[in-house]
């Protein structure tokens, strides 16, 4: 992700270009002049968004002092396959001239900077990020896409040979099928590309490595544990709720971005609660969610929720704040029901510690379960994300699942009765 | 009376009975011509209440307002704004209707009501038995009123005797209202009821979530006197208590163009036409679910009574493959009968699934828990009848429109209706499906990257590969919509009588 703080006296400017890069709002053109994305091959969303926060009176609100002021930022934030550093020289190399327009609005860009240094200096580090499905490319996505579409279409053209035909054996005539249409060139399955050694090994020592740490911190955190836990219950009660409906301007800004597809993006931000007791937390929660995303979660599930692409948390101003990004199928009303529904202690635990939320009860209980609150205090932290893209729209994240479930059984050599049952039953 | 009993003689009759016994229905849709003479008409209007009365009334009288209409009646501001926002910026605002399905052919531009200068402000239902509904309505409006309003619109009703205009049996299942509240709704919810917290269909109550949905609350004044306070908040006055959202739309249906268009799928094979229908629909024109009735019972589903055993005593179950009832059938969609986790887990099971460690299977868990989402349907058919075979021929010239007027009560318009309406029947990824949406109400528009909306998917009983029905035309058109208030008696009184409110 980058960051950069806006020359206010060009906000206008980078508002319009920034809204130049879509058809319309809330729908991006994938090959826009400025940073034309649908030729990179290996990214899966990104979006260009001004982080404006609204909501920075609520910290004067809380007692945390005068409300803060904060520079503008523009972030551009992008979700992609393999390593970040080609990634940048290929989108400078791609949309150098794009980009240098756009960042050209920031403070401190230069004509003549070098764009590759000033994105990776002005890099904000991701404090947590979640993935649905680790290791699946943009590649494979959209080969197991046509893939679906192929034998689809093919059943759809042989009704009468499929009608009735015992699943196995449909089985057996669908890979034929496959194996033609490979051999003609029509279709491609590309195997995985397996990651290389250095990331084996960071993934190694990070899957080993924070639990070792927690396990040498152990005494002291058992040591420190009810302190921590009596200074956050009497925090608990006493923190302010501040989740007021969204005014209609606010409301028709973020709902003229929204609902173009049947998948959405999200993005809101807020400040954390003051003092060290919320900082910690949040920081040791979102660890936590890191590492249960890295190494812990079944592919594809984000506890029970099945309907997010990506997500990401990123710090700023020096930890005073904190923005989130994700990417989720269906609406935000579905979202927000599916979290209090499915996720709530999640959701309490991470955005407990943001100035405004519903009153929590040990750090997991009640806060989201107060529907209307907690939906007011999502509402007003939203940000309208001025341009949006995803390299497979219309596809959700169950599609994806779907089609990869396809794959594998299609190159499974045989099915027993119940697998090939649940197989076909996919098509 | 116990302080938790609900008032009866304070409800509207319509959130506790459907009128089914009077044939006869018309909804006024009315312009506020003058909003002292709308008062005026409005305090005297006989509004009928929901205490159970021997022998049951011959006529009722309903009102309900849109948020135009408690403009147009003089009620301030402060008090307006604190309604639901989907009630205040109402049904035809854009974002909402991308997400209702309302575009395209059912774009609010092309209403016949609902849309611009053809929202109304208030809306007067009239029931009573078919003999004498015009005597009733005439007697009912009074001289008072034509210099009260004018009439946006006039919508008649007809009496199809139980049956949609597709020819199917409709109203079957509907949830029931927990107006004791004995349930505890906040324990996880492992096996599927029929009952719904109060909250849930009355505001002022606490719903599903054993919370309060917000309403306006008034400060204690003479306007507000008349007023009940608010059980969470008892130095405010409840302007919400005992009165609900209504939300209304009406909907085309072609009739002619679904028997056509199922006959011709089916080789002009009646037989396989009606299944196909069925199939659609999840449901025969009978009544009858797909899938068969279970042994045990279904809390709010009258278990000894054969006709609701035999309708409604089911959940879909004991069908994950969708093998008898397709995943994409109307009545799958529109309540899919499932709790708040899958496979009713306890203990450590339970907090194994809630990590995301539960079942895997392809469409395990996919949807939301349906106690969050119901709503309590209040509709009427229009037009004339047209029977399954007679509507194989082609349309007469000047065939008039036929249809229904969907109404349906629920206290959080945005959790409950949009939902339904959006992640539910529109939804062309409801279920782990793609490429569909409902059968009956899809608008088959396209979206992005998702070109084909127009499908069917029929999974096959020995497990092959699903049938695949393609190229479904659109069957219903919206017509028109509106979201309504229907204020308990209290309410509405203060609304009529705000003279005290006037600035």
């Amino acid at each position: 992700m980058v960051l950069a703080a806006i020359d206010p006296a060009r906000e206008t400017e980078l508002r319009q270009l920034l809204e130049s890069m879509n058809e319309a709002p809330g729908l991006v053109n994938a090959h826009n002049a400025l940073v034309p994305f649908a030729r990179f091959e290996t990214l899966h969303f990104a979006r260009f968004i001004i982080l404006e926060d609204k909501t920075l009176n609520d910290v004067r609100a809380h007692g945390g002092g005068p409300a803060p002021t904060y520079s503008l930022y523009l972030a551009f934030v992008g979700d992609i396959d393999g390593e970040v550093e080609p990634f940048l020289h290929e989108l400078a190399r791609v949309a150098g001239a794009g980009l240098r327009s756009i960042f050209s609005c920031c403070v401190g860009f230069a004509a003549n900077a070098d764009l590759v240094g000033w994105m990776k200096s002005h890099n904000a580090s991701t404090l947590a990020a979640y993935v649905n499905w680790r290791g699946r490319t943009v590649r494979r996505i959209h080969e197991e896409a046509a893939l679906r579409d192929a034998l689809v279409e093919h059943i759809d053209a042989n009704q009468a040979a499929f009608r009735n035909l015992p699943p196995r054996q449909a089985h057996v005539k669908l890979q034929q099928f496959l194996n033609a249409e490979r051999a003609a060139g029509r279709l491609k399955l590309s195997g995985e590309s397996p990651a290389p050694a250095g990331w084996w090994l960071r993934n190694l020592t990070h899957m080993i490595g924070l639990p070792l740490l927690v396990l040498l911190a152990l005494p002291l955190l058992i040591v420190i544990a009810p302190f921590y836990l009596f200074f956050l219950r009497r925090r608990e009660k006493t923190d302010p709720e501040l989740c007021w409906r969204v005014n209609q301007t606010h409301s028709d800004d973020l709902s003229r971005y929204e609902d173009h597809s049947i998948t959405n993006q999200f993005s809101a931000m807020g400040s954390l609660k003051p003092g060290r007791l919320r900082l910690l937390t949040a920081m040791g929660v979102l660890r936590t969610v890191d590492y249960a995303a890295r190494h812990f979660v079944r592919r594809g599930r984000l506890g029970r929720i099945r309907t997010i692409h990506f997500a990401r948390w990123v710090f700023l101003d020096g930890k005073k704040r904190l923005v989130f990004f994700s990417n989720y199928d269906g609406t935000v009303e579905s979202y927000m029901d599916d979290f209090i529904n499915k996720t709530g202690f999640g959701l309490n635990a991470v955005f407990g510690n943001g100035i405004g939320y519903p009153r929590t009860n040990w750090l997991v209980r009640d806060g989201c379960a107060e529907e209307q609150k907690y939906k007011n205090f999502l509402r007003r932290h939203t940000l309208p994300t001025q341009v949006w893209y995803k390299a497979y729209p219309g596809l959700t994240a169950i599609d994806l699942e779907r089609n990869h479930r396809i794959r594998q059984g299609l190159e499974s050599s045989s099915l027993s009765e119940d697998g090939a049952r649940a197989w076909a039953s996919l098509l | 009376m116990k302080s938790s009993d609900v008032d009866y003689a304070d409800v509207q009759g319509l959130v506790r009975f459907g009128y089914g016994k009077m044939k006869g229905a018309a909804y006024a849709l009315l312009h506020v011509k003058n909003a002292a003479a709308a008062r005026a008409w409005l305090r005297a209007a006989p509004v009928t209440n929901a205490v159970a009365m021997k022998p049951p009334p011959t006529a009722a009288l309903q009102v309900a307002f849109t948020a135009d209409g408690l403009r147009a009646l003089d009620v301030s501001e402060t008090v307006v704004t604190q309604f639901s926002p989907e009630f205040l910026t109402g049904m035809t605002e854009e974002g909402r209707t991308r997400r209702l399905g309302d575009v395209e052919a059912n774009a609010p531009a092309k209403w016949e009501w609902g849309y611009a200068s053809s929202i109304p402000h208030v809306m007067v239902m009239f029931f009573a038995e078919c003999d004498g509904f015009d005597n009733f309505v005439e007697g009912a409006k009074g001289n008072a009123w034509n210099e009260a309003f004018t009439e946006v619109q006039y919508l008649r009703t007809a009496d199809l005797d139980g049956i949609e205009p597709f020819g199917f049996a409709d109203g079957i299942s509907q949830p029931k209202i927990d107006w004791e509240r004995r349930r505890d709704v906040t324990r996880p919810q492992l096996d599927y009821s029929n009952i719904v917290a109060l909250g849930e269909i009355l505001l002022g109550y606490p719903n599903e979530y054993q919370k309060y949905n917000d309403r306006p609350l008034l400060d204690a004044d003479a306007a507000s006197r008349g007023l009940l306070a608010a059980e969470d908040r008892p130095d405010k006055k409840d302007l919400g208590r005992n009165g609900t959202y209504l939300v209304m739309r009406t909907l085309e249906q072609d009739v002619r163009l679904f028997w056509q268009f199922v006959s011709e799928q089916s080789g002009g094979n009646p037989d396989e036409a009606e299944r196909l229908a069925a199939a659609f629909v999840g449901r025969t024109r009978a009544g009858d679910p797909l899938v068969p009735p279970q042994k045990h019972a279904i809390p709010g589903i009258d278990h000894t009574d054969p006709e609701q055993v035999r309708h409604n005593q089911f959940t879909f179950a004991k069908d994950p493959a969708g093998a008898r009832c397709p995943f994409g059938a109307h009545v799958h969609r529109a309540n899919p009968r499932n709790t708040d986790y899958p496979g009713r887990p306890t203990g450590l099971a339970k907090l194994i699934t809630m990590l995301g460690f539960g079942p895997k299977g392809f469409r395990d868990d996919l949807m939301s828990s349906v106690r969050f989402h119901r709503v309590l349907r209040r509709g009427r058919e229009y037009g004339t009848e047209l029977k399954p075979e007679d509507a194989l021929t082609p349309a007469p010239p000047n065939e008039s429109e036929r249809g229904l007027h969907f109404i349906c009560l629920n206290a959080n318009i945005s959790r409950q209706f949009e939902f339904l309406q959006n992640a539910w029947m529109m939804n062309t990824k409801f279920s782990g499906l793609t490429d569909e949406s409902d059968p009956l109400l899809g608008n088959r528009a396209a979206m992005p990257g998702c070109p084909v909306t127009g499908h069917f998917t029929m999974p096959e009983e020995n497990g092959g590969v699903p049938r695949r029905v393609s190229g479904l035309p659109q069957f219903v058109t919206v017509r028109g919509g509106a979201y309504f208030f229907l204020p308990s008696l209290r309410a509405l009184r203060y609304f009529a009588g705000s003279e005290g409110v006037q600035e």
